[in-house]
């Protein structure tokens, strides 16, 4: 689950993770009011989406007075930010954060990822802050420091004591970022974070260290212990199908084909997906319906499929296995007959009472066409989307 | 001959008398795995499907001399009963849960590190040799006793291309489905190892997807080790990045982990690549010559 900055800004103060005065705002007289509280004479106005690269969409602009603040805000709040990161559609600006102005003397960068390859976390610093930190590691993989954190011991001081040697710190600044990096290995740790990255992380005229933005993600399947974490999820920053899905128990990720998809496993769906596009087709989506689908499950993941109107074809793959065959067809006979069928049904069945499943499709007043293998039904889709 | 799991697995089932376990339990004995036992805590002195249940794994083993277990508790309690089973001394668990925090199978590996355990999963579909012992929540019906080892991180899929082999009248004789998720017990290379280390295996299947590098590390372990034919596939060549496809795992981020690369360190290494999931059973038989 992503958070906004803002939010993730209001955990790493819970941490003693140093970050800049700010005050989230949802209309340009928040925003306006909140740089008036703040006080001083430079701010930071930043559009509050989940994604990054927001500094070079012109997402994060500077205010040097409060009409500027509001020219700003009025300019940003329901503005849409393409960033690499959001797609071409890009994403509406619903929110926006106000800072006071930082001095900044260097930008670094500090991130935290689970490593799994060595299963464990792994902190990852570099001088080369405020800059894509995939093209660092690209092009200059030597600039990041890496350390593995042993689950058993947590971050030790030492190995905090070698990034901030390697990352150029002096004298006092070498503790403070030693405290700053365990603090933050406790968050990560604590709250259940997949990605804690800092970038940039600045080191101020006066030798502070402060996060100047803030990135996390958490582990969608430890959400259920953090129900405060929970309570930050901002559903107009995701795919309402997608949402919708999650609330059934299915998996869904829409995508732009034309060819909707509704599969048994994360594994064969993506596979058939992949079969689509060998052969030419566009799939439409990934919907895997778990091993444990009902009827119910299967008829509204039918219903979701059907809601995108860009499909033209759907396609049915289901390998029974515990789940059996004659169950996904009933299933679907029934939401067939529930929300109707507008477009061509492809079913390919296989495994665990095939025959009775084959049977009930076979019987049903709809229209089904029967496939024989993946294959077979990827390539009878794909010809159904061209007629 | 297989690998893992044969006649001589005495299993004991961990979430004995949920719906889940109880359900798979009798799977499992109808299909010829050995269950001696199961565990819930509270739950000792009842019977699942003629299994005696136990209220800790310690007491399992000491009375049924098990030398497996298998794992359908919920996320939330999963890691603290494979560590229960590890400190009972189970040699092989075997953790089907899916959603398991990553940050509790990070302390569960850690704490295996120095045991002598072996852990497959969590998020799979677990272990079979057919026509010998089944553990986990695969069809058996599927499966066909023969010479291909079968190595995957998927479950369906896995189902998907042993339907085919079967098909071709090409048995198996170990399938292990190592699981979806990020962090885990078994991965490729110790599949691998174990396959080429087995006279009767004569090749293998290894499926992949889309995220982290296992796959590109246990291609370069074919090259350097690996006497017998191998065929692959990598699921998600299709999928877009920064997309989580269903497994926890499975997820192109920051540009790596894109099933394009996975097939081209399969290729270097000698791998007979299929580049469509219909065609992995053909594949292999063309490698078998």
């Amino acid at each position: 689950m992503n958070i906004h900055e803002y939010q993730a800004k209001q955990i790493f103060r819970e941490y003693g993770v140093t970050v800049p005065q700010g005050t989230p705002a949802f209309s340009v007289d928040e925003a306006v009011k909140a740089a008036e509280e703040l006080g001083g004479e430079l701010w930071v106005v930043k559009a509050q989406i989940h994604a990054g690269g927001r500094g070079k969409a012109g997402g994060v602009k500077l205010a040097k007075s409060l009409d500027e603040v509001r020219e700003i805000a009025t300019e940003l709040l329901g503005s849409t930010l393409v960033t690499h990161q959001t797609g071409p559609e890009g994403q509406v600006v619903r929110r926006l954060y106000v800072e006071s102005g930082v001095d900044i003397s260097r930008e670094l960068y500090l991130g935290m990822v689970v490593d799994r390859a060595r299963d464990g976390v792994v902190l990852m610093a570099s001088t080369e802050g405020g800059v894509d930190i995939e093209d660092v590691a690209e092009k200059t993989p030597e600039k990041i420091h890496k350390v593995f954190i042993d689950s058993l011991t947590g971050m030790a001081d030492f190995q905090g004591r070698q990034v901030a040697f390697a990352l150029g710190l002096e004298g006092k600044a070498v503790f403070k970022a030693v405290k700053f990096m365990k603090a933050l290995y406790r968050l990560f740790v604590e709250k259940d974070a997949s990605i804690v990255e800092i970038n940039p992380l600045v080191v101020t005229g006066s030798g502070d260290l402060i996060a100047l933005d803030a990135k996390v993600n958490f582990d969608d399947n430890a959400l259920y212990r953090h129900a405060d974490v929970e309570a930050l999820r901002d559903v107009s920053e995701e795919d309402p199908a997608e949402l919708e899905a999650k609330k059934h128990g299915l998996s869904y990720v829409s995508l732009d084909g034309n060819i909707g998809c509704m599969v048994n496993g994360a594994g064969l769906a993506m596979g058939t997906m992949d079969i689509i596009s060998h052969y030419g087709g566009e799939p439409a989506n990934f919907l895997d319906v778990g091993g444990g689908a009902t009827k119910e499950t299967v008829a509204e993941a039918f219903k979701i499929i059907t809601q995108d109107e860009a499909v033209k074809v759907i396609f049915i793959n289901i390998f029974g296995g515990i789940m059996k065959c004659d169950v996904i067809a009933d299933g679907v006979v029934n939401a067939v007959q529930e929300v109707g069928l507008k477009v061509p049904l492809v079913v390919r069945l296989a495994g665990t009472n095939v025959e009775l499943g084959k049977k009930i499709l076979k019987e049903s007043p709809f229209d089904i066409v029967s496939a024989d293998s993946m294959a077979d039904g990827a390539r009878k889709a794909i010809e159904l989307t061209q007629g | 001959m297989s690998v893992m799991v044969d006649e001589s697995t005495r299993l004991i089932v961990q979430g004995i008398t949920g719906s889940v376990g109880s359900f798979h339990t009798e799977q499992m004995i109808e299909y010829g795995t050995n269950v001696v036992g199961g565990v819930t805590p509270g739950k000792s002195g009842q019977k699942v499907h003629g299994a005696p249940v136990f209220d800790t794994v310690a007491e399992a083993v000491a009375e049924t001399q098990c030398n497996a277990s298998v794992i359908y508790v919920p996320p939330p309690f999963a890691a603290d009963a494979i560590m229960e089973a590890a400190d009972a001394g189970v040699e092989l668990i075997v953790a089907i849960t899916e959603g398991v925090p990553v940050q509790d199978m990070i302390t569960v590996v850690r704490y295996l590190k120095d045991k002598n355990v072996r852990l497959l999963g969590p998020n799979c579909p677990g272990v079979i040799s057919p026509g010998k012992c089944k553990i986990g929540i695969m069809p058996g019906h599927i499966h066909l006793p023969g010479n291909v080892g079968v190595v995957s991180r998927s479950g369906t899929l896995t189902y998907e291309a042993v339907g085919q082999l079967t098909a071709l009248g090409i048995g198996q004789s170990t399938c292990i489905g190592i699981g979806g998720d990020p962090i885990n017990g078994m991965n490729f290379i110790d599949a691998l190892e174990l396959f080429e280390n087995d006279p009767d295996t004569e090749a293998v299947v290894m499926i992949g997807e889309i995220g982290g590098t296992a796959e590109e590390e246990a291609a370069e372990w074919v090259k350097a080790n690996m006497s017998k034919p191998v065929a692959g596939f990598i699921a998600g060549a299709s999928a877009p990045p920064g997309k989580r496809m269903g497994h926890a795992g499975a997820i192109i981020s920051g540009g790596k982990g894109t099933a394009e690369e996975k097939f081209k360190a399969m290729e270097a290494a000698g791998i007979a690549v299929s580049r469509s999931p219909a065609e992995i059973g053909e594949t292999l038989k063309k490698a078998m010559g």
